[in-house]
């Protein structure tokens, strides 16, 4: 039998705010443990919470660039049970009334048509803190100093059909919340994770089948293996006859299996209701405008204006517009290189993004930045250089000789463009291979590279390639 | 001196008359010499007392005083105190010390009052008899064989026995009113939201307000003068601006509309009781004012519809006392089940666990709807009944509680009728309105409260009201035999 995947995602960004969406503590990643938790966080007998402000308006961004709805009022609720990381007993949530309803998403698997996914809801709630087993025999350890760090919940609608397509969807929203400078993204420290909800059902049949869900994925890898794993395996229970139970499952990446964390029966009553500690989030239109006034361009915007003002292939637009500092990156080097933005690209997307794969480095590591790109393209540009000897060039910068035009200098890599100096090179080369200059001018085309090669041997590669080629053409003719 | 009000014992402080460590002593004496019997305080803070008073009479005589700077007071254990334990209690938190203070006491300390202890009360503020705490019944200086009411019943205990002139009380349901009608007291219900719950140990969060326990309202008003306003540490304190609640006390009330509701008056009543409020509210007519008779047609599901959502939220709201972080632990837990099973099934008392099944239960799936969700609608119904009635009356009178206090024991071991104690105090709790007690008399030998209701952030007003009663009659100064 032919299976349709059927996926929802449920991601949760971390929001970037200083501090906590309850409390004044900070939210600030790997401080020793506990000391970034207040009375207000630890749950303390008495206290309450009181929103932070800016954790609403960063939901409200989002939610504008996805094309929701931003509620006019949306309810905090609290979610009951008991876990020594959940310090009053229940997480501040928001079930029947979230902030961001509605929405869509375009994504496109390479190769493949692009798709929308829908997206059902965003909403605001705090994160739990931190079991810690290990380091404690016989016992537990709990950091509370993720205790309250602000999330923003997005739920997909069941549109991912492949494991590809969730990751797609995944890296497009990663990408988008770090555009809009609401989280930083950082999925090792559990800033952006996500739930996987997966089900299979007969090609062609509309009911949805039963689903599981896969626990607390924290790279697109995982997610990935995650759900290829859940699919194999459910189409495994129902052809071998069986039936897929609805449960929770845990990831397990050492073995790259699933396995059963929990069972329907065994699932929580999370006995939510309206938080009465805190009043409901009342937005206005006007501050919805003026947070929409705050959107920067989104990728998908860039991408766009990338193909039809800088002439670059959709798939050049699509790899520069994958991260917002990227993009960036790209637009500062190619407005200094001034002309061919697509040399540009090739430069970023090949060199650059090689150099700093290699070294394991982000684009904001750089030692190479926009700056000493551009300023060496501009010298490409202006054939002070070719563009072999700019590899060169490109290896000094990176090494930290400096800047373009200094290590030209430096170095005497200045591209030779006396077409007398030339000459007398290309002269002097026809007079000591006169058996290759017979050869070729019998026929032998392939030759012709023979000749340049050795132009370029004699002038350190200085030459202006074009000019050896013109001026080579002549000569031996 | 023991007897004075805090009005006078202000003027006193002021004039040089006595000194606040003298009125000190003078009520820590007194509490050494009657809480034994009357079990009215959980801690009592004589070093701390000692030092604030003598911080106070330097204030005094530098002459920057607030009015109850000086003024010794108690506070019920359900306020966080930075450095005294507060135990709401409960044996849940015997051993609780907490690392903040309460806005509304951190009030009265920035007030130059002087704290003399933490009042007993029903354990987590349950209970209508002060019979829930861990600490033992507190006894009614009216009959010691009676309770005081509650659960803010360590407080009112101690303001009737001349132990503490003042003290601070919290009402969910009746917690203040009730007390303070059967102690002879008055006692006041602001307005939800006028007082920070900042550092109020919470019991029904909806429903919680903390208030003062006075011999009067000219006192009572002193000490909203110093609760009352908005803090931004609780999202539900109401950001408006706080009247001088002692300005108004003195304006004329003729022509005051007072509005009876029928309801209030029916089956349950006691009969001595009745004759009180009766009497009361001819008191009333005699001052210039006008009775109607008026209807508050949802008041018998008032009841019902609390002991679903008080239940509720404090279901959730005890949730954080888990055993892992503060509070009572069991001894050596096998695993997190038994940590938190055994841990929260020693430290909390019997009322507690009933209303935490009971609010577990309503909030569960399958139930919410018949009961949470519908009792959110019948109070809505209920605030809409007291808004029509608000068009028609300036305050709602009635009797505080259907009888005087009742014998220790009597209803303990029946919680329905412990619960239709509080049958006319628990529906202003559901509108979120204020409402005072005030002492109108006695019912053989045992006061007898009338409840002043208003309408919403209508406090200078009620007080005003009370105030003009409490000129014309001095129920409200009667003190016990023995505490005289």
């Amino acid at each position: 039998m032919e299976w349709e995947i059927v996926i929802g995602l449920e991601i949760h960004a971390q929001l970037a705010t200083k501090s906590k969406i309850f409390s004044g503590a900070s939210t600030a990643y790997g401080a020793a443990p506990n000391t970034q938790a207040c009375a207000v966080d630890l749950g303390m007998p008495g206290v309450l919470p009181v929103l932070n402000k800016e954790a609403v308006r960063m939901a409200a961004k989002f939610g504008l660039a996805v094309g929701s709805r931003v509620s006019n009022r949306s309810v905090f609720a609290r979610k009951n049970y008991f876990y020594p990381d959940l310090p009053k007993g229940y997480q501040i949530s928001q079930f029947e009334l979230p902030v961001v309803e509605g929405g869509r998403l375009e994504i496109q698997v390479e190769g493949e048509e692009a798709r929308v996914i829908g997206i059902t809801r965003a909403h605001l709630e705090e994160d739990a803190g931190k079991s810690l087993h290990e380091d404690f025999h016989g016992s537990t350890g709990v950091d509370l100093n993720r205790a309250g760090t602000p999330l923003l919940e997005i739920v997909s609608e069941p549109d991912i059909r492949s494991a590809k397509e969730a990751v797609a969807y995944m890296k497009k929203i990663h990408s988008l919340v770090q555009y809009l400078e609401i989280c930083d993204g950082n999925m090792q420290e559990g800033s952006f994770r996500c739930d996987a909800n997966v089900s299979i059902r007969p090609m062609g049949q509309e009911k949805l089948g039963t689903r599981s869900e896969i626990k607390n994925l924290n790279s697109f890898r995982f997610v990935e293996r995650a759900i290829n794993f859940e699919v194999e395996r459910q189409i495994d229970v129902i052809e071998g006859g069986g039936a897929v139970v609805q449960e929770t499952r845990l990831y397990d990446s050492d073995k790259d299996e699933t396995r059963s964390m929990r069972s329907k029966e065994e699932a929580f009553d999370y006995r939510y209701f309206p938080d009465p500690d805190l009043l409901p989030i009342e937005i206005d239109e006007a501050y919805i405008e003026a947070v929409r006034g705050t959107l920067p361009e989104l990728p998908d915007e860039k991408k766009a204006r990338f193909i039809s003002e800088l002439g670059l292939a959709e798939y050049e637009a699509g790899v520069l517009t994958a991260s917002r500092e990227l993009a960036d990156y790209f637009e500062a080097a190619a407005k200094i290189a001034g002309e061919d933005a697509k040399r540009t690209a090739n430069w970023v997307m090949g060199d650059l993004l090689g150099a700093l794969n290699k070294e394991g480095k982000e684009i904001a590591d750089s030692p190479v930045s926009a700056e000493l790109l551009g300023g060496m393209l501009q010298r490409i540009n202006d054939s002070t250089i070719s563009g072999k000897i700019a590899k060169q060039v490109f290896e000094c910068m990176w090494n930290g000789e400096g800047g373009a035009d200094s290590v030209i200098e430096a170095k005497g890599l200045k591209q030779v463009t006396d077409s007398g100096a030339i000459e007398k090179i290309i002269d002097e080369i026809i007079a000591s291979n006169p058996g290759q200059v017979e050869q070729y001018r019998s026929g032998k085309d392939k030759l012709f590279g023979f000749f340049v090669g050795q132009v370029m041997k004699a002038t350190q590669g200085k030459a202006n390639p074009a000019q050896v080629n013109e001026l080579l053409k002549q000569k031996l003719a | 001196m023991h007897t004075k009000t805090i009005s006078q014992l202000s003027a006193a402080l002021r004039s040089g008359e006595v000194s606040s460590v003298e009125l000190t002593t003078l009520f820590l004496e007194r509490i050494k010499q009657h809480n034994p019997a009357l079990n009215c305080f959980i801690s009592v803070t004589e070093a701390q007392a000692f030092a604030a008073a003598a911080a106070a009479d330097l204030r005094l005589k530098a002459g920057n005083a607030a009015p109850l700077t000086g003024v010794p007071i108690a506070h019920k254990d359900i306020f966080c105190t930075e450095g005294v334990k507060t135990t709401c209690a409960s044996k849940m938190l015997d051993n609780f010390i907490a690392p903040y203070e309460s806005t509304c006491t951190a009030k009265f300390r920035d007030a130059g009052a002087v704290m003399l202890g933490k009042t007993n009360m029903d354990e987590f503020a349950m209970g209508s008899s002060n019979e829930t705490s861990y600490y033992g019944a507190v006894k009614n200086p009216w009959d010691q064989a009676r309770v005081p009411g509650g659960s803010s019943g360590g407080s009112v205990s101690a303001v009737a026995a001349r132990l503490a002139p003042a003290a601070t009380g919290t009402d969910t349901g009746g917690s203040i009113r009730q007390p303070a009608a059967l102690c002879g007291l008055t006692g006041l219900k602001p307005t939800y939201g006028r007082v920070s719950r900042y550092g109020m140990v919470a019991f029904a969060s909806s429903l919680d307000q903390a208030g003062p326990i006075t011999y009067s309202a000219e006192d009572a008003a002193l000490m909203m003068n110093v609760m009352a306003g908005f803090d931004e540490r609780d999202s539900t304190s109401v950001e408006r601006d706080v009247p001088d609640y002692s300005a108004n006390l003195d304006n004329g009330i003729e022509g005051l509309k007072i509005g009876l509701p029928k309801e209030y008056f029916g089956e349950g009543l006691d009969d001595g009781v009745a004759r009180v409020i009766d009497a009361a509210v001819k008191e009333y007519e005699a001052l210039g004012a006008v009775v109607k008779e008026i209807s508050l047609p949802n008041t018998a599901l008032a009841v019902p519809t609390y002991y679903v959502v008080a239940p509720a939220e404090c279901s959730t709201n005890l949730s954080r006392f888990d055993g892992v972080r503060f509070g009572h632990r069991c001894d050596d837990p096998q695993d997190l089940f038994d940590l938190y099973t055994r841990s929260r099934g020693e430290g909390f008392g019997a009322e507690v666990k009933r209303r935490i099944m009971i609010g577990t239960y309503v909030l569960s799936a399958g139930y919410y709807d018949a009961y949470y969700l519908k009792a959110q609608k019948i109070r809505r119904l209920i605030s809409e009944d007291f808004r029509a009635a608000f068009e028609e009356v300036d305050v709602i009178m009635g009797p505080t509680a259907p009888s005087t206090a009742f014998k220790l024991g009597e209803k303990a071991d029946d919680p329905v009728t412990m619960y239709l104690s509080d049958i006319y105090t628990i529906a202003v709790n559901m509108a979120g309105l204020p409402a005072a007690s005030i002492p109108a008399g006695f019912a053989d030998g045992l006061p007898v409260g009338l409840q002043v209701i208003g309408n919403y952030f209508d406090e200078s007003h009620l007080l005003n009201v009370a105030h003009k009663y409490q000129q014309a009659t001095d129920w409200h100064l009667q003190v016990p035999k023995e505490f005289q």
